[in-house]
This record gives structure tokens, sequence and C-alpha cells, in this order.
């Protein structure tokens, strides 16, 4: 029951981060909605590497208690780390098309300028 | 195409996607059940590297490849986003020092905090092979403590405390490093990114190998890298509007 919780909530942030892309009035919006869309692949990695009863990967040299998955954890954090860098660089890019296009909307971004 | 069309196109495809979703979720592996196969490699193979913390040792010694392709990721995000913001030559005449008002508490918040944050940023990645943390983790808290200074309102003194070229220097030389250190472990070890160095007591500051020195280089790299990122964004909050 609570896995399925976990893969829908994923499921449910990607789906709504991409149709908040989609439905996005302005380039800030259209950043932000990357990010959540991004988010439900944490919840999707973490989820994975769940296990009933297990301790943080944080051992003793005698470990008995079983520990969660590390290597999702990883992977997770190289996905924040690599959306953050994305949000970055977007943002960046967000500043340029203000300054030479004097809009944010992508719907009026018709056409290519130099 | 309208915001009507495009909404319902979004739909159908994502009605498609959450169906293939759905399918393959009802297939997975039980959920929070003992089916880990990587954790059950990692951990052995952990232990014999002295690493407490799992995860730093996937980060910095297991799979150290894929994190200098993540820091790879970084150097480039910083150095797009420079090219991105710099100021024009118009821009650069219209930039003004901040004016504004602090409320007195939040500069003094941020006075006291100032310390405070640093040290935590520092513990953390000093002690990413140890406790939950690393180099990733350390070097965001470092860089955002730094930028207390701003919220405190003091610009000036940010600016002076925040030499951007050595920034850059550092976050170029520690992704160097890492390279570096691959290519000692590549020479003394046999492998690229081999942990080399000795092992040391489970649990001391000074165990683990080469964990905490890639943890240490992340750790400079994401902070200055971070620094540099958030000054060109700061500075561009700094040009004036030219209509005012």
């Amino acid at each position: 029951m609570i896995g399925m919780a976990c893969y829908g909530v994923a499921g449910w942030l990607l789906l709504l981060g991409a149709i908040g892309i989609v439905r996005s009035r302005h380039l800030v919006h259209t950043v932000v909605s990357l990010s959540v869309a991004q988010a439900g692949t944490y919840v999707l990695l973490l989820g994975i590497g769940y296990q009933d009863q297990a301790g943080a990967p944080i051992v003793a040299q005698d470990q008995r208690q079983p520990v969660v998955d590390p290597m999702v954890q990883a992977m997770t954090l190289t996905d924040i780390v690599v959306s953050a860098t994305i949000t970055a660089l977007l943002l960046g890019l967000t500043i340029q098309i203000s300054k030479r296009h004097g809009t944010v909307d992508p719907d009026e971004l018709r056409a290519l300028r130099g | 195409m309208t915001l009507r069309a495009r909404t319902w196109l979004c739909a159908a495809g994502a009605l498609g996607v959450a169906v293939l979703l759905v399918t393959a979720f009802l297939r997975m592996p039980r959920f929070g059940g003992d089916l880990h196969v990587y954790r059950d490699l990692a951990l052995p193979a952990t232990l014999a590297r002295m690493t407490p913390n799992l995860v730093s040792s996937v980060n910095f010694d297991l799979r150290a490849l894929d994190t200098l392709g993540e820091e790879t990721i970084v150097a480039a995000a910083v150095v797009g986003t420079l090219s991105l913001l710099q100021p024009s030559p118009a821009e650069r005449e219209r930039i003004e020092p901040q004016r504004g008002y602090v409320m007195p508490v939040v500069k003094v918040a941020g006075y006291l905090l100032l310390p405070v944050t640093l040290l935590l940023g520092l513990d953390v990645v000093a002690h990413g092979h140890l406790t939950p943390g690393g180099g990733f983790q350390g070097g965001v808290v470092l860089a955002t403590g730094w930028h207390l200074l701003y919220i405190s309102g003091s610009y000036p003194a940010l600016a002076r405390l925040r030499p951007i070229d050595w920034c850059e220097y550092a976050e170029a030389a520690a992704t160097g490093l890492y390279v570096v250190t691959g290519l000692a472990g590549l020479i003394a070890g046999g492998a690229f990114l081999a942990n080399v160095l000795p092992k040391g007591e489970f649990g001391s500051l000074l165990s683990a190998g080469t964990v905490p020195v890639l943890s240490v280089l992340v750790g400079i790299e994401v902070a200055a890298g971070l620094v540099v990122l958030l000054a060109q964004f700061l500075g561009q909050g700094l040009i004036r509007e030219e209509h005012s």
C-alpha cells in the first residue's frame, strides 16, 4: 500500500511537472516545473532503495541491522546536483531571453533572433 | 499551437505515460523487501575499505568515475552561467551597490549564523566518509553560508570577502586535482581512481583512503563554483533598470 503511494507520488510529480512545462506562461515557471518533474525521480529512487526496518546507510564494523540501498541514494545525490546546475543554467538563459526579447512568455517567443 | 490544443495533446501523452508507469510499478519487486543487489555488493566492499558512510563510499570510491562526470557537469554549468550572465559594457556602467534598508535583527542573525554555518560546512565536508554528508552537501552549505553576508545587507563586505578570481581558480584546480588523484590510482593501483591510500582505522578522521581526499576536493569545487554562480546572479540584481 505504502509502496504504491510512494510510486504514485513519483509518477504524479513527473507528470505534474511535465504538464506545468507545457502550460507555462512564464519561463521561470517552466524552469521550476522542470525541477518538480525531476523531484519525481528522487522519490522513485529512494522508494526503490527502501527496506522495511532497515537503518540509514551509515554502518558500524559489526553491522547486524540491514541498511537501505546506498546506490540509489548516491544516484539521488547525483540527480539533485544535476537538477541544481540545470536550473542555474536555465535561469541564466531566462535572464538573457528577457534582456534580448523583452518578454519571458514562451508563447511570445516565436522567432530566433541573433 | 494554442494553449488548449497543447493541453489536450499533453493530457493524452501524460495518460499514456501514466498507464506505462502503473504497469511498470505493478511488476516491481515488493516495496520494502530485502532484494537489494547493489547494497549487498556495496556493503562488504565498503567495510573492507573502512568507510562507514556507504553513500560516500559509492560516490568517492566504488563509483568515483561517475562523480568525476558529475563534478564536470557542475564545472560546465558554472562556465556556462559565467558566459551567459557576463554584464555588457553598457550594463557595467549601470551597476550600483545595493541600497535599501536591512532590519537590525536580520543583520545580527546573519553575522551570528555566518561562523556557525561555515563551521558546519567544513564539518560536513571533512567528515563526509564517517557521517551523513560529503563534498557536495558541505560545499553547498559553505557557499550559502558565505552569502549570509549578502542577506545581512553588507554587499561591500561580501564583495571584499569574495575573491571571485580565486574561486574560479580553486574550482578549476579542485576539478584537476580530482583527475590527478585518479591518475595516481592508475599508476599505483592499476585502475583509474583506485583507492590506493592506506585505509586506516575504522571510524577515524584519517581513514578510508582516497574517500576523504576526493570528498574535500569536491567540497572545494562545489563551494567555489556556487560562489561564482551566485555572484553572477546577484550581480545581475545590481544592474539598475534602464528606464528608471
